[in-house]
């Protein structure tokens, strides 16, 4: 415990220091959002009826994105292997990465969540459907980038390949978040698809770190 | 029982002698393969009678329905594969999730193909988002990422660990990816013969189905083996046996 406070610590302080890392993926999910009305058209109507898609599609892009370079540096200063050496410590390292993870790009999308809210024409009761699948699904977003991340670590082509074998994974989630939203805004019960994303949030957090933990010793061979 | 199983399993788990059985099994899968597809898709095709209600163009079943449901078995054995591999480090195993897995892919792209050519003349489109076709795309997509993923390390034995992780966390979604996009969207024609009840097809057509069924899957061994023998060879290419047979078959030739 004393060592995951550390370590938390001290990615934290990393965020703080290197603010690109969390400012970059908030920054690029709002561009994409104002995309999609720039590419389709700005009727209010039709914004309001795609909605859930777009910003959903638009979260894992760029949690994705985010993920990238998450393992690289520290992979590069030898510290991950030095925690796969020392045989202790590693777990505490993957779920300290994957909470810094989720604090530094799920929770800004919620905290901005409000602002799409209004670039979107979404009503109130819209908007707080929104964030409950933000809150449910952005920490299996994370889960998942953080598996890509590792499993690509020392791969010599990382990035779009990251992509390529994560975003299959994300389908699960896109559905039922975007059904949630589409179902609230249509006045349909929506309890159905937020107990599904619980499910795949415990499923994911029971399963995904000792995955992590796995490709991350594979990396370092 | 299962001490005895390991004992009689143990011998393959070593590159050489594996290499020698993929090879000797080669031919007998490969011919019976060849001969089981002849069978199955002359008489599917060509004297089995047309359907009541889709005419003859239901008769790309015997490819399309062979392929799909192989295209997932393969999938399985892949992932199979991968477990023994990473479990028990088995190098074999791991060299044949790389084995398996474009043969899994080129059979998931024949079920996308043809079932689309089936698609067009009954449902009047190439392509439906519907839950079947979904998942089958997505299973593609997964197959690719294995495949790209294996590729992706400059140290190839580092990469197919890699791989075969993806390939098992795969198989851990693929059952929620299934059940996700069919509750999300269905269109596609219930299955066919996989009811556990009586099948839903007279026997006169589910007959040649059910050979091609079995000569899809002679051929997904006989290709499996195909690819694992060269596998072994590409990894052991510095081992001594791997020479001897090389001298050995030069001096055949000259």
């Amino acid at each position: 415990m004393v060592m995951w406070r550390a370590l938390v610590q001290r990615e934290l302080q990393l965020l703080g220091r290197q603010k690109a890392d969390w400012l970059n993926p908030l920054v690029f999910f709002l561009l994409v959002l104002s995309l999609f009305p720039l590419g389709i058209g700005p009727e209010p109507g039709m914004l309001k009826q795609i909605a859930p898609g777009l910003v959903w599609i638009a979260a894992l892009l760029s949690v994705l994105l985010s993920a990238e370079r998450l393992f690289k540096d520290d992979y590069r200063y030898g510290v991950i292997e030095q925690l796969v050496a020392g045989r202790q410590g590693l777990f505490s390292y993957v779920t300290a990465k994957i909470c810094c993870h989720w604090l530094s790009t799920g929770v800004p999308l919620v905290l901005v969540s409000p602002l799409i809210a209004v670039l979107l024409g979404l009503d109130w009761q819209s908007w707080q459907v929104l964030v409950v699948t933000l809150l449910l699904g952005t920490p299996v977003l994370s889960l998942l980038s953080v598996l890509g991340a590792a499993l690509t670590m020392a791969a010599d082509k990382g990035g779009i390949l990251q992509a390529l074998i994560i975003l299959p994974l994300y389908i699960p989630l896109l559905i039922f978040a975007s059904g949630a939203m589409e179902a609230a805004a249509t006045a349909l019960p929506y309890t159905g698809q937020l107990a599904v994303l619980l499910a795949f949030l415990l499923f994911a957090l029971a399963l995904v770190p000792l995955a992590v933990r796995q490709a991350l010793r594979m990396n370092v061979g | 029982m299962w001490g005895s199983m390991f004992r009689w399993l143990d011998p393959y788990a070593k590159p050489e002698t594996l290499y020698h059985l993929c090879g000797r099994l080669l031919p007998y899968l490969m011919g019976l393969a060849l001969f089981t597809l002849l069978l199955g898709n002359i008489w599917g095709l060509a004297f089995s009678p047309s359907d009541y209600q889709q005419g003859d163009s239901y008769r790309i079943i015997y490819i399309h329905v062979p392929s799909a449901i192989w295209s997932m078995g393969a999938y399985s054995s892949m992932a199979i594969a991968a477990f023994i591999g990473l479990v028990w480090q088995i190098r074999v195993a791991q060299w044949a999730v790389l084995a398996i897995a474009p043969i899994g892919a080129v059979y998931t792209v024949i079920a996308l193909f043809t079932g689309a050519a089936w698609g067009k003349p009954m449902w009047g489109t190439w392509w439906v988002w519907d839950a079947r076709l979904t998942s089958e795309l997505v299973l593609l997509f997964l197959y690719l990422g294995v495949i790209a993923l294996a590729g992706a390390f400059s140290e190839a034995a580092r990469g197919i660990k890699v791989a075969s992780l993806l390939a098992i966390v795969g198989v851990v979604n693929l059952p929620i990816i299934h059940y996700s996009v069919e509750w999300w969207n269905t269109l596609h024609q219930g299955a066919t013969i996989t009811k556990f009840a009586k099948p839903s097809i007279d026997p006169s057509m589910l007959w040649p189905l059910l050979i091609s069924l079995l000569g899809f899957a002679l051929l997904l061994a006989a290709l499996t083996c195909l690819r694992l023998r060269s596998q072994i060879l590409i990894f052991e290419q510095h081992r001594p046996w791997v020479r001897q047979l090389v001298d050995q078959q030069q001096g055949e030739q000259s």
